[in-house]
Order: structure tokens, then C-alpha cells, then sequence
């Protein structure tokens, strides 16, 4: 089922284009990585599905129908340009912001409470804003993006300010809100975090979408017909006489990458080197996220 | 509207809790009367005998020289060398000198009287040594033209104007110009410093949020206009809160004051006529003292005046509140700030000016255009209404500042949601006017 559905979405500010004619929807359960060189139109999108900014064309559809102020209570955002009210106490600051979200003070305080045993930080509650360090403001902001248990959060650079282990609780949080059913939009230019946590893409670049599916597929795509090859010998002489159809990409004592340019097989590729040589290890190159992101930007 | 609410509450609370809201509501009243006070005791502090010599070498002012408070007269009638021999020695405060005359000879005195001290002489004191010498001249040559004192004093006259206002319908009302002045001045100027002091901190509120990186959270759930007037209204409470307070605390802290530091014994009730009488003076205000404020209080219509003057008061907080949170919205530190303070201050103090000329010719197109564009309109058109401006100005006024309100919280608002999201950009005036037009 589809949550969030964007349509055919442009918006122009006064000096550029920041979205042109944009779609893409998110099913349930599902993680999104929304990703993008810097500038390329990601925050002006999601600004547009929380009703910051509204678009010039298009529409936005939250579970089917058109996006509206009831729908601000099943939306969760944590905004990259993100920070609390230094002067508030956590406590006091939390019950606000999800009181703010339709929760009653009831329920908000029930859940806080269990969210603040869950990371085991109960005695922060009546600490001030201003006492806590970078990454311990961070966890407050991510409970309270969460606490009123969203359809869908949007998480925009969520492990910015976290150390590898905190990094790490909040990533596991966020897989256990995604096995609970929760949507999630995820931007980011940490490329590793997209390929552990992702299940489908979208790249935007210069306000246009340039890319859209699901991650294994795109990488099928994205898949240049290259295979690493581990050899048992470090005579590699025959690798500079590679017929038409093979090209050799890259070298180094015992391995080498090859790629075939033809529609050749990878078992004709196989047999022609087990006549010239032993074969340790035979595998196919997947590219990474990293490497598709940087292919298509540079290319478009 | 729910959540207007919560917002308003967390503006209140987060600042009526603040240490330095406490400190300030306590520490205002008291530092309004030391302020009153400093100069009152540091007078009396100055209470000291102090003698002055006279060199009378004519002998005609020794017997008729009145004994004047605080001051040790010694009078002396050998020549003006010796005596300043014997003042140079001495620890004497001054010595005035009186040249010798005769009665027909006595005008010459008033330009060759001199005093000798060792230090400058405060205002105060050459004013008291001046008086003695004037009415004792002014004794002598009243007696040369056959007069005496009495005769002056009982021949002597105080007119009392009472004006009256003749309405269209034959109504007559007293007039009441003194007390109106007043009033009108201290309700122009309440609103004047209200708008300054909580305007600033509607600002600083905005800029908090936008520095502070709090604000894209907030507006995920709220309109940015729901923000903005939320924490107008928030702030405006705080500042009612506080004006409460100081009012009460300086009712409170006077009444102490009063029955600590003043002996009862010592309250003298002719003290207390004389010292109504002095203040009275003061003011210009008829001698026959309280009776008349009275009489003038009923002829005003106080709960006219009090309903209009919150009126003024909310309407020009409101409209001048939008606008400071707009600079708030568009600037990323207090430094920046103040090149979009100006066109918001200027016609505040404008206005505050621009009040004293109209209070005298409250009638004036001055007073008529000021009282009825909105942006100098609440501070002026309070000044007017105690000279009862024609209604149907007070009406267009009062339409045209909920309008002036309207349309500078539509600015406003069109600037705040876009400026409080955009950081570390240069803001000048064509970029507000771009974020104005945009969609």
C-alpha cells in the first residue's frame, strides 16, 4: 500500500527551479533513501510533504487522499538543520513538541517515559537543553520525532552528531520502526548507511529525479558486466592480449578486473581464462550506491 | 487553534520563569524610586548649617531680613576689607556684600551686590540669598512710595480659568486641560515604552528560534504564522504580567515606605496643605487643590478613556509586534538587526515627539494626520482623546489600525516563513521585498 504518493511536483523559487516535475511514492514498511548532491532540490521536496512550503504544481497524496493538516500527527520529520530550545528543560521541551503533534500531555508524558527508560536516560529530564552534549540533544530530537508514532518519518541526515555506537542504536531504532510497519524517507550522503538500510532509491539532481527503484534492481542496472578475478598464478602475461570482446579494467599481482563488452557469457569469459591460467576466485562486481550516485550525477 | 494555544502558553511560561523576568519585576519598581529618591535625600543630605556673613555697610537690611531656613546670618557694618580679612580665616560658607546707599540711591544696589566664597554656590543658595536681598529692596521702596507689605498682599489676585466646551447639542461639559495632559501623556507614553521593551523581546524570541535550529521542527506541526502570533500574544501576556506586577509592587512598596520611614508624629497637617499646594504649583493647577482634580476626574470619561487606551495599547503592540518579528524572522544575529530597526523605530519616536506639539493644538492637521495613520495613531490619538477629537476621526483611527494590523501581520507573516528558514544569507531590503512577492 502506498503512503505517500508525490505527483508530477514542481516548485520555483525566485531565482531557480528547485523541483521539476518530480514523482515518486513510498509503500509501507518501507525505507526510502531520497538522495542527491547538495542543492539538488531533496529538503524543498520534503519541506513540501510537511506543509512547510506549498508546491507551485502537482500534489501530494497521504494514504490516497490529498495531503492536509490532519495528517501533521502521522508525520514524523527530523529536519537536517535541527536544534532545541537551549533554555527548556528536556522533560518540559518533549511533552511541547509532542503536544504540538496532536498527542495530549497524557499520553505524551506516558510515552516519554518509556522511551526515556528505553535509552536509559531518565535523569535528563529536568536537565537543561544547553547541559547536554551534541549527541545526547540528538537522541532527545529523534524521541520526539518518533514519539507519536508517525506513518511516516523523514529523516534528513539522522546520524549526523553520533558517535558509532549511538549511530548504531539509532540505526537499529530505526529498523525496528520499519519491521513495525512505519515508512521511512531517508536522506542522506552517507552512501554505506543507504546500502544497509534502504530498500528502494531515489536520486534527485538538479530539481529533476534522475533515478527511482528499488536498490537490488538499480544495481542490477547499474551492473557493467565486470567480474573480479582471483588468479593462483602471478604470470599474467596473456591479460595484455585480451581478445576484442574483454577489456582488462584493473591489475594488481595476483587479481584482476575484466570486463566484457559484448553479450558474451560470464562462463565464456571463465573458460577462456582457465586456458591460460588457475582460478583462485571468480565473482561479479555489484556496484555500490556510492558508485551509481556518483556515475549518474557525473553523467547527467 | 489548539495548538496556538500550547504555543502561547510556552512563551509565557518560558519567560515568566526566567530568572531574569523575576529579578526585573522586583528590581523595577525599586529602581524607579531610588531613581525618584536619589535626588530627594541626596538634598537633604546637604542640611547642614551654614553661615553667611552680610557686610551691611549702609545698616538698612539687618533689621528686616527674614530668617531663612538652614542658614546662620551674622551681620557686620565695618567696611568690606576688614570683613573679608576676617571671612578669609573663618570657616563662614559666604559673604555678601551690600554696598552702602541711601534710600533714594537703593535702585543702584540691584547690580553692584556681591558674594565672596570659598567654594561655588549651588543654585538653591544664591536663589535664597538673591530672595532676601529682592524683598527687602522691595520693602524699602515701597515704604518711598508710601506702601507697605499688607497692602500689596491683600490687593494681590489668582484667576482660575474654568473652561468650558460648548457641544453641538448645547451640552456643556467643563473643560479639563491640565488633568488631560497628563493622562494623555502618560497613556501615549505607557504604550510607546510597551511597544519597545516587548517588541525587542518578540524579536529576540524569533531570532532564538532560528539560531537555535528549533524553528523547521516546530513548523512541521504548526503554520508559521501560528508560530509567529503565538508568540506575540505570548509575549504581550508577559508584558501585561509585568506592568501588573511593577504597578502593585510599586502600590505595596510606597505604602511601606510610608509608614516606615515617616514618623507619624511628624505628619503635620498644615505640613501636608503646604506640600499639596506646592505640588500643585507645580503642575499649574488651580490652588484649590484636590476638590478640582476631582471635579475635573468626573468631567473626563474614564472608562471611555480606559477602554480606548486598551485599544491603542493592543492594536499598536500587535501591529509594531508582527513587524519586530519579521526583523527577527529575516536577520541571523542582534547586530544585523538594526538596519530593519530603523523604518520601525522612526515613527515611534516620531510619534512620541510629534506629542507634545500636537497636546498644544490638539486640533492641528499634525494632530489629525498623525492620530489617524496607524503607525504613529496609537500613541498619538491616546494624546487627542482627552480633548475630545470629533468621533468619526477616532472611528476612521480606529478602523484604520485594525487594518494597519492586519496588513502588517500579512507582511510580516510573508517574510517570517520564509526568512526564519533561510540561514547565513545577506538580507537587505530587496530580498524581504522578493520573499513579500513570492507565492
Amino acid at each position: 500500500m502506498k503512503v505517500l504518493e508525490v505527483q508530477s511536483v514542481s516548485k520555483t523559487y525566485i531565482h531557480h527551479k528547485a523541483l521539476d516535475n518530480i514523482s515518486l511514492s513510498v509503500q509501507e514498511g518501507q525505507i526510502f533513501g531520497l538522495l542527491g548532491p547538495n542543492g539538488a532540490g531533496k529538503t524543498s521536496l520534503i519541506r513540501i510533504i510537511n506543509q512547510i512550503t506549498i508546491p507551485d504544481e502537482g500534489r501530494v497524496l497521504f494514504n490516497g487522499e490529498p495531503l492536509n493538516h490532519n495528517h501533521i500527527g502521522q508525520i514524523g520529520y527530523l529536519p537536517e538543520e535541527r536544534g532545541l530550545y537551549k533554555k527548556m528543560k528536556v522533560g518540559e521541551q518533549a511533552l511541547y513538541l509532542a503536544q504540538l503533534k496532536g498527542l495530549s500531555e497524557k499520553e505524551a508524558k506516558k510515552a516519554l517515559r518509556s522511551w526515556f527508560e528505553r535509552f536509559d536516560i531518565n535523569t535528563w529530564w529536568d536537565k537543561k537543553v544547553e547541559e547536554l552534549s551534541k549527541g545526547m540533544a540528538q537522541k532527545i530530537q529523534f524521541i520526539t520525532t518518533v514519539l507519536h508514532q508517525p506513518k511516516l518519518l523523514i529523516f534528513d541526515e539522522p546520524f549526523s552528531g553520533f558517535d558509532p555506537i549511538n549511530a548504531n542504536i539509532i540505526k537499529d531504532e530505526i529498523l525496528q520502526l520499519k519491521e513495525n510497519g512505519t515508512s521511512i524517507i531517508f536522506s542522506t550522503h552517507r552512501m554505506e548507511s543507504v546500502e544497509e538500510l534502504c530498500d528502494h532509491i531515489a536520486l534527485i539532481d538538479k530539481s529533476k529525479k534522475i533515478l527511482d527503484g528499488p536498490i537490488n534492481e538499480i544495481k542490477d542496472k547499474y551492473k557493467q558486466q565486470i567480474y573480479k578475478v582471483d588468479f593462483s598464478s602471478s604470470k599474467l602475461g596473456f591479460l595484455d592480449r585480451l581478445p576484442e570482446h574483454l577489456k582488462l579494467v584493473q591489475q594488481n599481482a595476483h587479481k584482476a578486473e575484466i570486463q566484457i563488452l559484448n553479450d558474451s557469457s560470464a562462463t565464456d569469459l571463465i573458460r577462456f581464462l582457465l586456458d591460460h591460467s588457475d582460478i583462485k576466485g571468480f565473482e561479479e562486481k555489484i556496484p555500490t550506491v556510492n558508485e551509481i550516485f556518483i556515475r549518474t550525477v557525473q553523467g547527467n | 487553534m489548539n495548538k496556538i494555544i500550547l504555543i502561547i502558553k510556552r512563551e509565557y511560561l518560558s519567560r515568566v520563569r526566567k530568572k531574569s523576568f523575576i529579578v526585573m519585576t522586583i528590581l523595577g519598581p525599586i529602581l524607579m524610586a531610588a531613581l525618584m529618591m536619589t535626588p530627594l535625600l541626596m538634598d537633604n543630605s546637604d542640611t547642614e548649617e551654614r553661615s553667611v556673613w552680610i557686610c551691611d555697610e549702609s545698616g538698612l537690611f539687618i533689621s528686616q531680613f527674614e530668617k531663612a531656613e538652614d542658614i546662620n546670618t551674622t551681620f557686620f557694618i565695618e567696611p568690606l576689607v576688614e570683613v573679608k580679612a576676617l571671612f578669609n580665616q573663618s570657616n563662614a560658607f559666604a559673604l555678601v556684600h551690600i554696598p552702602s546707599s541711601t534710600d533714594s540711591t537703593i535702585s543702584l544696589l540691584e547690580n553692584s551686590i556681591n558674594v565672596f566664597a570659598h567654594k561655588p554656590i549651588s543654585i538653591a543658595n544664591r536663589r535664597l540669598i538673591s530672595r532676601n536681598v529682592e524683598s527687602v529692596i522691595e520693602s524699602i521702596k515701597l515704604k518711598n512710595e508710601g506702601l507697605t507689605r499688607d497692602i500689596i498682599e491683600k490687593t494681590r489676585v489668582d484667576i482660575n480659568l474654568n473652561t468650558i466646551i460648548l457641544g453641538e447639542s448645547g451640552l456643556e461639559k467643563s473643560g479639563s486641560t491640565e488633568i488631560a495632559l497628563g493622562l494623555s501623556m502618560a497613556g501615549g507614553f505607557l504604550i510607546y515604552i510597551f511597544i519597545f521593551l516587548y517588541g525587542a523581546m518578540v524579536m529576540r524570541g524569533v531570532m532564538e528560534e532560528k539560531t537555535s535550529r528549533i524553528v523547521e521542527i516546530i513548523i512541521s506541526s504548526v503554520k508559521p504564522f501560528q508560530l509567529m502570533m503565538g508568540k506575540i500574544i505570548g509575549v504581550a501576556l508577559v508584558g501585561f504580567t509585568q506592568f501588573a506586577l511593577w504597578i502593585l509592587l510599586t502600590f505595596v512598596l510606597s505604602t511601606v515606605a510610608t509608614t516606615l520611614l515617616v514618623n507619624p508624629a511628624d505628619i503635620n497637617p498644615a505640613d501636608i496643605a503646604n506640600g499639596t499646594e506646592l505640588i500643585l504649583q507645580d503642575v499649574d493647577i488651580p490652588q484649590n487643590g484636590i476638590a478640582s482634580i476631582l471635579a475635573q476626574l468626573q468631567s473626563i470619561n474614564i472608562s471611555f478613556l480606559l477602554g480606548m487606551f486598551l485599544f491603542y495599547f493592543v492594536g499598536g503592540y500587535l501591529m509594531y509586534g508582527s513587524l519586530f518579528a519579521a526583523v527577527g524572522a529575516a536577520v541571523d544575529s542582534e547586530t544585523d538587526s538594526q538596519q530593519f530597526m530603523m523604518p520601525i523605530t522612526i515613527p515611534l519616536i516620531f510619534s512620541i515627539i510629534a506629542l507634545q506639539t500636537i497636546l498644544e493644538n490638539p486640533d492641528s492637521s499634525l494632530a489629525f494626520w498623525c492620530s489617524i495613520i496607524p503607525f504613529t495613531s496609537p500613541i498619538i490619538m491616546m494624546g487627542r482623546l482627552p480633548f475630545d477629537p470629533p468621533l468619526w476621526e477616532i472611528g476612521l483611527s480606529m478602523v484604520l489600525l485594525i487594518i494597519g494590523f492586519i496588513f502588517t501581520s500579512w507582511i510580516a507573516g510573508r517574510i517570517y516563513r520564509i526568512g526564519i528558514l533561510m540561514y547565513g544569507q545577506k538580507v537587505t531590503y530587496k530580498t524581504l521585498w522578493k520573499w513579500i512577492k513570492q507565492s
